[in-house]
């Protein structure tokens, strides 16, 4: 077993928050390590076209922008770990990391950016047919829905991009909503109706995957109205799930308060968790805006509010000896 | 050892006639993911040496073999006993979840 690394500041995470966080506090002479997890440079690296991150005139790639974000971690002196936090125990201090290669790291602050993972419906059928046909991830998958028919589950911005995206390998996509209309960005909206490959069905849900066994495979869906209640069945190649996501707190679940949705609570106007020390940035306390910007922002705060929470800890051991 | 490659042509007698457990982890060169796990299968192929084999497939070379087991998705990892298809993962897990994983199906 190697020996425990001892660390002023970890940051769990690698999207945006992390690598922001990762920066000010490298800047700050912190000395940070960030430990990147099973998705290093996170949501972002599954995507394509990014429009929205200020500073790109022209569109930029998601996984060339995260690139770009640990090179800079990286040159001010970030110490970047390929590893998984798969232990956090907030009880002692300093705080202990226990990591899948065995590691240790016992930590004077820990910043949260772990994000989120894309949500499912949990249908039985979804989760039977998951890889064979029913996917959350478009630009992972579509590959292999060449000249195919498939729908896309949702009604936000990753719903109209996943089905935008599908367009470049689908022969037909259906996008099915439980609302009357779009929460997505008017640009991304206005592609959508204009895109003759795209059709909409509104205020229904998803209420059944079907097809066939050995191999499992996806033939087709039942759709319920939710206004009259009546379920149609509907043949299809693939079902792409695009309903959102949720933050991923596995490790500090029981350990820090939390917001009644299940997002991390942090203190007004500041990334402070219950637990002195621990800060949270980006979409694993963000529930109402789960930008790449607003991420970054939030990664700037909680390093600049953990220096200002190091400086006092430093300041009270003096104090004491 | 490390990960071998098997391709259409030699699936059959490098999996489905092998007299170890072998995974088989569907991958291809554009997928984020499926980089992500290399190297933890990487790992675990080193410390399970001789109680099982793990090859990769690269479903963009061989469509064939991922057809037949209905892949339409990676990575996708499946263990093969005596040639039949014993257990199936879909998506990227961390490493300490993959060794749990085959350790329990071999």
């Amino acid at each position: 077993m190697p020996q425990a690394i001892n660390a002023k500041l970890v940051i769990i995470g690698s999207g945006p928050a992390g690598y922001t966080a990762a920066i000010y506090a490298a800047r700050a002479m912190l000395e940070p390590v960030l430990i990147q997890g099973v998705q290093p440079g996170g949501q972002l690296t599954i995507t394509t076209d990014v429009e929205n991150y200020p500073g790109f005139a022209d569109v930029i790639q998601g996984p060339w922008l995260m690139g770009q974000m640990q090179k800079q971690a990286e040159h001010v002196g970030t110490k970047i770990v390929t590893d998984h936090v798969s232990r956090l125990d907030l009880s002692a201090r300093p705080f202990r990391l226990e990591c899948d290669s065995g590691q240790v790291y016992l930590a004077d602050s820990v910043i949260l950016a772990t994000g989120a993972q894309a949500r499912w419906l949990d249908l039985p059928s979804e989760q039977k047919f998951k890889g064979y046909g029913v996917s959350a991830c478009a630009t992972c998958d579509g590959f292999f829905y060449r000249g195919k028919n498939v729908i896309v589950v949702g009604g936000g911005n990753s719903a109209v991009e996943e089905a935008l995206f599908l367009t470049k390998f689908a022969a037909a996509v259906t996008i099915v909503h439980r609302r009357d209309h779009f929460r997505a960005e008017k640009i991304l909206q206005d592609r959508l109706f204009k895109n003759p490959k795209i059709k909409v069905i509104w205020d229904s849900a998803l209420e059944e995957v079907t097809g066939g066994e050995n191999p499992l495979k996806v033939t087709g869906v039942k759709l319920k109205n939710v206004k009259s209640g009546a379920v149609t069945a509907m043949p299809i190649d693939g079902v792409f799930i695009a309903i959102g996501h949720s933050p991923a707190t596995e490790l500090v679940k029981d350990q820090v308060e939390m917001k009644p949705n299940g997002y991390v609570a942090t203190a007004p106007n500041s990334t402070a968790t219950s637990v002195p020390g621990i800060f949270a940035a980006g979409d694993v306390t963000d529930d109402i805006y789960r930008q790449a910007v607003t991420a970054a922002g939030l990664g700037c705060m909680a390093a600049l509010e953990a220096e200002r929470f190091l400086a006092a800890h430093a300041e009270m051991r003096r104090a004491a000896e | 050892m490390a990960v071998g490659k098997v391709s259409d042509a030699t699936f059959e007698s490098e999996v489905l006639k092998a007299n170890e457990p072998v995974v088989v982890d569907f991958w291809a060169e554009w997928c984020g993911p499926c980089r992500m796990i290399a190297p933890a299968l990487d790992e675990i192929a080193g410390h399970m040496d001789g109680k099982v084999k793990i090859v990769k497939l690269n479903v963009d070379e061989n469509p064939e073999t991922a057809a037949k087991y209905g892949i339409m998705s990676i990575p996708t990892l499946m263990i093969f006993k005596k040639g039949e298809l014993s257990s199936r993962q879909v998506g990227a897990a961390p490493k300490a979840k993959l060794e749990q994983w085959i350790t329990a199906a071999v």
